[in-house]
């Protein structure tokens, strides 16, 4: 029997000769094909004695088996190698800008009402709205501003007719609210509220978010409180300082201005106080029994110094450039 | 109020400089919103008096003079006309530092000159000046002229609030600062005039409770010319108040000083008597500020000779106001009702000093020593004979007792003071008291028309204990957990689906300009503004497209090429004798859908692009039903229903307004009631079945007009057993179909929850459909 053992390294030649399938399996023809090299050894292997057939059958086989392992290297090679290429052909600049989609945003004084409602809520207060359109009653007389009072031309008015105003303040929710609901309350109302001015530091229409807190004992110092707190939690310092200066609001006493430290000066914040037992008594409220605090915070105010923005006519001139700014 | 600090030190002089003055009011509570130096910065300008004057010997118009300055003589060259002999002028000396300029030994003209002799101007005392500032020959020489002349001072502005009209003079804010500061208070002694006239005038009060108080005296012999002296015109400017003549100044200098508005009538031209009564009906009256005002029967006037002659406390009538000419006058001083005062002037458009102040409260325990004040000051400046008073005096205001409760007082602020100290406060700022089981019987001052209640006090001794010494204590309460309804949306979840969606928020005004109301939303009887800021702001929005357009044209303007805007407010409402608001959620996209880019063919946005918007807000249970709108395409706008009510509007902005704002591309608006979006479901579970769905594709030809919503709304009202969903997945018209109608396909979704279904089944389902399709639609099977 001849050795068979040089077709080892006759068909890997043969083989890694081969660039595609068809080639290699012509290739593959000549060694393990129906009239292949090994394929005509193993057919002559009949030939051999019994004794010898064993051992010439098995190095056979061994060569058999080094062509197969030539042949399946060669072709998952090529394979690979056609892979390769059909992923070199699909490959894309994958820092081309993706399909595009509008990206749409929230408005600065939206994103700082949804911030002051959460933080309230964080301790249970409820969120309450009102008309923009209030009779003289709910804005001024049950306020106890009652008509004449000289409180009543601080408030640069706009009047729809004799009896309804737009809404000075937000401050109206309050007895509404109230006339609704028994002790203990807790709310804060946000909204739109108007004045007859307009300059670069007053705008005809802005936002307030009224607070009001009713139960059995709560205190002036308890405003200051729980207005600290909120302010600390707002602007995310817990450096910041709330500081009460005596003031004037017909429906609250005690009243004051809030002031908030603010690199290293005060700046106004709103106001605030007691509500006023003349209040109570125009919604039924035991003032011997209840006691309550309200406040008033400027939306625009805290949007202008939670985002640095320095001109409050931005807020209401809806420059995309500028609305943009807070699309986080 | 401005007022001078000098003058209020002279009253109370605490421990404290300017600024430390200003925060200690401030905190009390008397805002200073502003303070200024009287007079410009500057140094060594002392008084000098002019003892030689010669012609310089190369220049015409300057004299070499020799100035006196008390400790030497100085050699200055002047160029003043007004430099003379004996005049007594601002003298700088060498080293001061005057606005603008600094003073150096010079030579002019060849003459050494050692100063500056000063005008006004240079001073920056005056805008303008001609000459020399002429000192009187009583100035000493050698003062330091920001003594003499007072401008170490500061002009202090307080933001007064309405419940403090016991500070609206010298003596109020005096007598605070003495609380707060515990500073000694100095007020004027002020004693009777003797009664040197016989004259005297007969005071008839018809309406007693309107004027409790009225005291008037005549003066015989005034001489009205006579000069105002320095001080008072300096006092009285510092407070923001000009030199009008001596009478007047000195009625004006009370007020200040005290908070007592008087009034000087002309004597001769007032009858025997006067009368203080409300006014007739038809009366008028000539004010001293030229103008004529109709009286209503509620406005309370001074009268005599059988006419009005002042509105009391609000202003005089010029008939009997007092002139260069007038020798005899009737001065007086009253108290009126703060409630019959309030308003009136603001109705005449008119707020005087005199008003301000009576419609406050004044101290109506001092009218009479304010009389006897301004008596003494006109026979000091103006001379005369004083004649006795004549006084009506009713029923006062009676300042009730007020009971502070020491536990409330506490509970109220939160803070701990001992009950010796509240006694102690409440003696700093003039209230009588006596102590009771509880606490305090207070009475207040007649000064206070602010302490009516116990929590008057309460603020009181808050105040003066210090509001920055309140502790900020954070509230102890019975916690509960808040309502949170599942199947109610929120507008923060609207706005979130539209800024998901590209949309961009805007605030916009509520106000609008009336032509938006009228093209846009065909309101021709919008809310109307009595007192508009603008006229384009004049009217209440009754939708939001105006805004948003307006905001639109806004971003165009600057070089923006499309726009996804939306806002949620108010619309506003008239009828029935009621105003009605209603939230809106409104929308506005413009020009390309997509912002521009590589990958993606640019089209302009159009109806179905936000009416993708629309089904998003309302879970796509949105119905829309073709009907035309004022502002809309007629041909691509729809009303917008839910279950069953119209909710708002959808389409595309009519080309005639897209010419109107000057827009070039597509804008497409839809506006919702904000209300009805909110209402939603919470999720029921159905049983999800097991076995795979069967799709059958059908198409049908039906007539080009036929909406599809109506067909697949006909398909599920039929409830046809085991269909499960009928999508439409193509619309065609053209080749192959008769011209006025249109080819709809449809994916057709069966299934059943407990077995497979058998292909009979599902032609029977389909030809179910197409059955049903035919008979109400006339629908044919394409082939």
């Amino acid at each position: 029997m001849a050795n068979l053992e040089y077709l080892i390294a006759e068909s890997q030649n043969d083989f890694n000769a081969c660039v595609d399938m068809p080639a290699l399996e012509n290739a593959k023809a000549k060694y393990l094909g129906k009239a292949g090299a090994l394929t005509e050894a193993l057919k002559g292997l009949g030939k051999l004695s019994n004794e010898e057939r064993p051992a010439a059958g098995a190095a056979i086989n061994v060569v058999k088996q080094a062509v197969e392992a030539a042949l399946n290297a060669r072709r998952e090679a090529i394979l690979n190698a056609a892979q390769a290429q059909q992923l070199a052909q699909e490959s894309i600049d994958v820092t081309l800008p993706a399909r595009a989609q509008s990206q749409g945003g929230l408005h600065p004084v939206t994103l700082t009402l949804q911030r002051i409602e959460q933080l309230f809520h964080s301790i249970g207060f409820d969120v309450a709205t009102g008309p923009e359109i209030e009779t003289d009653f709910y804005n001024f007389t049950a306020l106890n501003i009652p008509e004449n009072h000289p409180a009543r031309a601080m408030h640069d008015t706009f009047y729809v007719d004799e009896s309804n105003v737009l809404r000075t303040h937000t401050s109206p929710v309050q007895i509404h609210y109230m006339e609704d609901k028994a002790p203990p309350l807790k709310i804060i109302a946000p909204g739109r509220v108007y004045r007859v001015d307009s300059d670069a530091t007053h705008s005809p229409m802005f936002h307030q978010v009224e607070g009001l807190w009713v139960d059995e004992n709560i205190s002036f110092a308890n405003l200051k409180g729980v207005v600290q707190d909120f302010l600390q939690k707002f602007f995310e310092r817990d450096d910041l300082t709330v500081r009460f200066r005596p003031s004037f609001f017909p429906f609250t006493e005690p009243s004051a201005e809030m002031d908030m430290s603010w690199n290293g000066g005060w700046l106004e914040i709103g106001g605030c106080g007691m509500v006023h037992p003349e209040v109570f008594k125009h919604v039924n409220i035991d003032s011997e029994k209840y006691r309550g605090f309200a406040f008033g915070l400027g939306v625009e105010r805290l949007a202008m110094l939670r985002y640095g923005v320095n001109d409050l006519r931005h807020f209401f001139n809806n420059d995309l450039r500028f609305l943009q700014q807070f699309n986080k | 109020m401005q007022f001078s600090e000098n003058w209020l030190r002279t009253f109370v002089n605490p421990n404290l400089n300017s600024g430390e003055l200003s925060h200690a009011l401030t905190m009390a509570g008397l805002e200073v919103e502003d303070s200024q130096p009287a007079g410009a910065i500057f140094t060594h300008v002392v008084i000098g008096e002019i003892i030689e004057a010669s012609k310089h010997p190369d220049a015409d118009r300057l004299q070499v003079c020799k100035v006196n300055i008390g400790n030497t003589v100085l050699q200055i060259v002047c160029g003043a006309s007004n430099a003379r002999v004996g005049l007594k002028a601002p003298c700088a000396l060498v080293g001061a530092a005057l606005p603008g300029i600094a003073i150096k030994e010079a030579k002019v003209r060849g003459v050494e000159s050692f100063g500056m002799m000063c005008s006004a101007k240079e001073l920056g005392l005056a805008t303008e000046a001609s000459g020399l500032l002429e000192l009187p020959a009583d100035a000493t020489v050698g003062q330091d002229i920001r003594e003499y002349l007072s401008l170490n001072d500061h002009l202090l502005t307080l933001k007064l609030t309405p419940n403090r009209a016991d500070c609206l003079s010298i003596l109020g804010i005096a007598r605070d600062v003495a609380a707060i500061t515990g500073a000694p208070l100095n007020v004027p002694k002020i004693t009777s005039t003797n009664i040197t006239s016989q004259r005297t005038m007969a005071v008839l009060v018809n309406a007693p409770q309107a004027c409790p108080a009225y005291f008037g005296r005549a003066i015989e012999g005034v001489n009205a010319q006579a000069k105002t002296p320095d001080w008072m015109t300096r006092n009285l400017e510092r407070s923001g108040v000009h030199s009008i003549s001596a009478i007047v100044d000195i009625t004006n200098y009370v007020l200040l000083e005290l908070g007592q508005p008087m009034h000087a009538f002309d004597l001769a031209k007032l009858g025997d008597h006067i009368e203080v009564r409300f006014a007739k009906a038809g009366e008028s009256l000539v004010l001293l500020n030229d103008t004529e005002v109709k009286l209503k029967t509620d406005d309370l006037v001074i009268a005599s000779n059988g006419g009005a002659v002042a509105l009391a406390g609000i202003m005089g009538g010029v008939q009997t106001s007092v002139s260069d000419a007038t020798t005899n006058i009737f001065l007086e001083s009253a108290f009126f009702t703060p409630d019959v005062i309030a308003g009136k002037a603001r109705r005449l458009g008119l707020s005087t000093d005199s008003s301000y102040r009576f419609e406050r409260g004044v101290d109506f325990g001092n009218t009479l020593s304010a009389l006897e004040r301004a008596t003494a000051l006109i026979l000091e400046v103006c001379g005369g004979k004083a004649g006795a008073i004549t006084q009506a005096v009713t029923v006062l205001p009676t300042r009730h007792t007020v009971n502070l409760r020491y536990a409330r007082l506490l509970s109220v602020l939160g803070i701990s003071i001992p009950q010796a100290t509240v006694g102690v406060l409440l003696k700093q700022l003039g209230f009588e008291y006596a102590e009771t089981e509880a606490g305090f019987a207070v009475q207040a001052p007649s000064y206070r028309f602010d302490i009516a209640r116990e929590e008057d006090l309460i603020e009181e001794i808050a105040r003066l204990h210090g509001y920055d010494k309140i502790p900020a204590i954070n509230p102890i309460a019975n916690l509960s957990i808040l309502d949170a309804p599942e199947a109610a949306w929120n507008k923060a979840a609207v706005a979130g689906v539209l800024q998901s969606q590209g949309y961009q928020e805007v605030v916009t005004y509520s106000f609008v300009d009336a032509s938006w109301e009228r093209d846009l939303m065909n309101n021709k009887n919008p809310i109307v503004l009595k007192n508009p800021i603008a006229s384009n702001l004049s009217v209440m929005r009754s939708g939001l497209w105006g805004g948003l357009l307006d905001a639109l044209t806004y971003n165009l303007n600057r070089k923006q090429e499309r726009a996804m805007l939306f806002e949620i407010g108010a619309s506003y409402f008239y009828g029935q004798e009621v105003y009605r608001e209603e939230m809106r959620v409104s929308g506005l996209c413009h020009g390309a859908f997509q912002p521009e880019q590589w990958a993606e063919k640019s089209r302009d946005v159009d109806f179905y692009d936000v009416k993708a918007t629309v089904d998003a807000l309302t879970h796509g249970q949105a119905e829309y039903r073709q009907e035309g709108h004022p502002a809309l395409h007629p041909g691509q706008s729809a009303r917008v229903y839910l279950r069953g009510k119209a909710i708002g509007w959808l389409g595309k902005l009519h080309p005639k307004w897209l010419q109107q704002y000057a827009l070039t591309k597509n804008t497409v608006l839809f506006e919702l009631t904000l209300d009805d979006l909110l209402k939603t479901k919470v999720a029921t579970y159905q049983e999800v079945s097991k076995f795979l769905p069967v799709r059958r594709d059908i198409a049908v030809v039906v007539d080009a007009d036929l909406p599809i919503q109506t067909i697949v709304k006909a398909v599920y009202a039929a409830k046809i057993n085991l269909l499960q969903e009928l999508q439409l997945f193509d619309v065609y018209q053209g080749k192959g179909i008769a011209e006025n109608k249109k080819s709809l396909a449809f994916l057709v979704l069966m299934q059943d929850t407990h077995k497979t279904l058998l292909d009979t089944e599902v032609d029977a389902v389909i030809a179910k459909l197409l059955k049903l399709l035919e008979k109400n639609f006339g629908a044919s099977l394409r082939s």
